[in-house]
């Protein structure tokens, strides 16, 4: 297969991977990931449970260092010892913020552990934007799973990051707050943000990406940009690589 | 978290109180040993805490991908953990005093470095272990398990050194106190060549 590409004609390349791999134990979680994106690129990851999805988003946010190949983030190689990057914005499955604080005492913190101006306003106006502001200064273990996940997409945005890593980010949002997130995300990419998404999801690769590839075994072993596709034969083709189907386009 | 170290220290002041009958038997042999027991369990209480607050919603991913080193993050740890422990020992240790009818006339500067020493040794390893086991099945009990062997050689030299200090005449207490002091120079290094790879346990 042919290494995915997104928006490669960009002024720069925000993410870039040659056959990179990650090793966890005696198991090779990745094999010979090669991808690149661009500014104005949203590219949807499709992959099984245990396929390496998550690795790979760990790995390109710095979490994880790789165990061979390159990765490139900004248009400049990553070397030697592997770390975040206060221009990535990662979503997990969890919000990472702290129970026992409310969603304006997290969001303050964090925008203090990232150096922001004025941590306090902007963690205001991001909840502004997420819709959280009537329950601010609650605690956030009391928050529903959807307005866990927005305050979790509020910390992700406060720091203005250049590319997103989004592992299924649409879970347990009602309908308003996919709508939000759709909205947020078509926004960021019009702006030049570059986006990587983990998703089970067809309708949702549709909604809002680029293009799409599928994760299996740790590989990459297809992908496609999005125009010409339906729900249909989305699907259809990713149940048939699923099953191992014979020639990948 | 120091509250809860505090008020186990305390109570175990006032539980050998009273179960030892201190005002009836002299205990000065044992008193060290008792001393550093009830430090060490109270320990134990804070230090497995010590990643609470960041499991439920993994937090601590999130303090990874802030800039910066990483290692701040176990150096924080570190420093709050010793705090807590150095605050117990402070309102405990004269309790403890009282209580054993012990004399308050010895090198109160040699036992306040042993008290600073034998607190880092709990806590360094404390909080490394912690770290090890905070997103572990069983961490509590992987904890325990792993903390205690591992923190013998603090009680012994802790041990061995307050008794030497507060025996009548002193006797030399450096022998044990450079052991101690060994232990937590190796405790203090280990994390900083681990902490790295403890990130993908």
């Amino acid at each position: 297969m042919n290494h995915v590409s997104v928006n490669p004609d960009a002024p720069y390349v925000v993410v870039r991977t040659v056959h990179l791999e990650k090793q966890i134990g005696d198991r090779e979680v990745l094999r010979d990931v090669s991808l690149e994106l661009g500014t104005h690129a949203t590219l949807a990851v499709l992959g099984p449970n245990g396929a390496g999805k998550t690795t790979l988003l760990r790995v390109l946010a710095g979490i994880w260092g790789p165990s061979g190949g390159q990765l490139w983030r900004f248009d400049k190689p990553v070397v030697g010892e592997v770390r975040t990057d206060a221009r990535i914005g990662y979503l997990g499955h969890q919000s990472f913020l702290y129970p026992a604080l409310t969603a304006l005492e997290n969001l303050t913190f964090y925008g203090r552990l990232w150096n922001l101006d004025h941590p306090h306003a902007r963690a205001r106006d991001m909840l502004r934007r997420v819709g959280l502001t009537w329950s601010q200064n609650d605690p956030v273990k009391i928050y529903s799973r959807g307005m866990l996940q927005r305050a979790a997409i509020a910390r992700m945005l406060l720091p203005d990051p250049q590319l997103l890593l989004l592992d299924e980010p649409y879970t347990g949002l009602d309908a308003e707050a996919q709508e939000f997130l759709d909205h947020t995300l078509i926004t960021y990419r019009d702006r030049g943000g570059t986006t990587l998404l983990i998703t089970h999801n067809v309708q949702d690769v549709l909604r809002i990406s680029d293009a799409v590839t599928i994760l299996i075994g740790g590989k990459l072993v297809w992908w496609a940009p999005l125009g010409g596709w339906n729900p249909e034969r989305l699907t259809a083709h990713y149940q048939e690589c699923l099953r191992g189907g014979k020639g990948y386009p | 978290m120091w509250v809860a170290m505090t008020a186990f220290g305390v109570m175990v002041v006032f539980l050998f109180a009273f179960a030892l009958e201190t005002n009836r038997v002299r205990l000065a042999p044992v008193f060290p040993g008792i001393l550093w027991m009830a430090f060490l369990f109270a320990g134990i209480i804070g230090l497995g805490r010590t990643y609470a607050h960041e499991v439920p919603e993994d937090a601590l991913t999130g303090l990874a991908l802030a800039p910066g080193d990483r290692m701040a993050i176990f150096l924080a740890k570190l420093t709050t953990a010793l705090l807590f422990m150095l605050s117990m020992e402070i309102v405990t240790t004269p309790l403890f005093f009282a209580f054993f009818s012990e004399p308050w006339d010895g090198q109160w500067i040699l036992f306040g470095m042993t008290l600073v020493l034998g607190a880092l040794g709990i806590v360094e390893l404390g909080v490394l272990l912690s770290a090890i086991s905070a997103n572990l099945r069983s961490a509590e009990i992987i904890f325990t398990l792993l903390l205690f062997p591992l923190e013998i050689p603090v009680l012994i030299t802790t041990v061995e050194a307050s008794t030497a200090i507060l025996s009548k005449p002193m006797a030399d207490p450096w022998l044990w106190l450079h052991g101690l002091m060994a232990y937590d120079v190796i405790f203090f290094a280990l994390p900083l060549l681990l902490y790295e790879y403890l990130w993908e346990v």
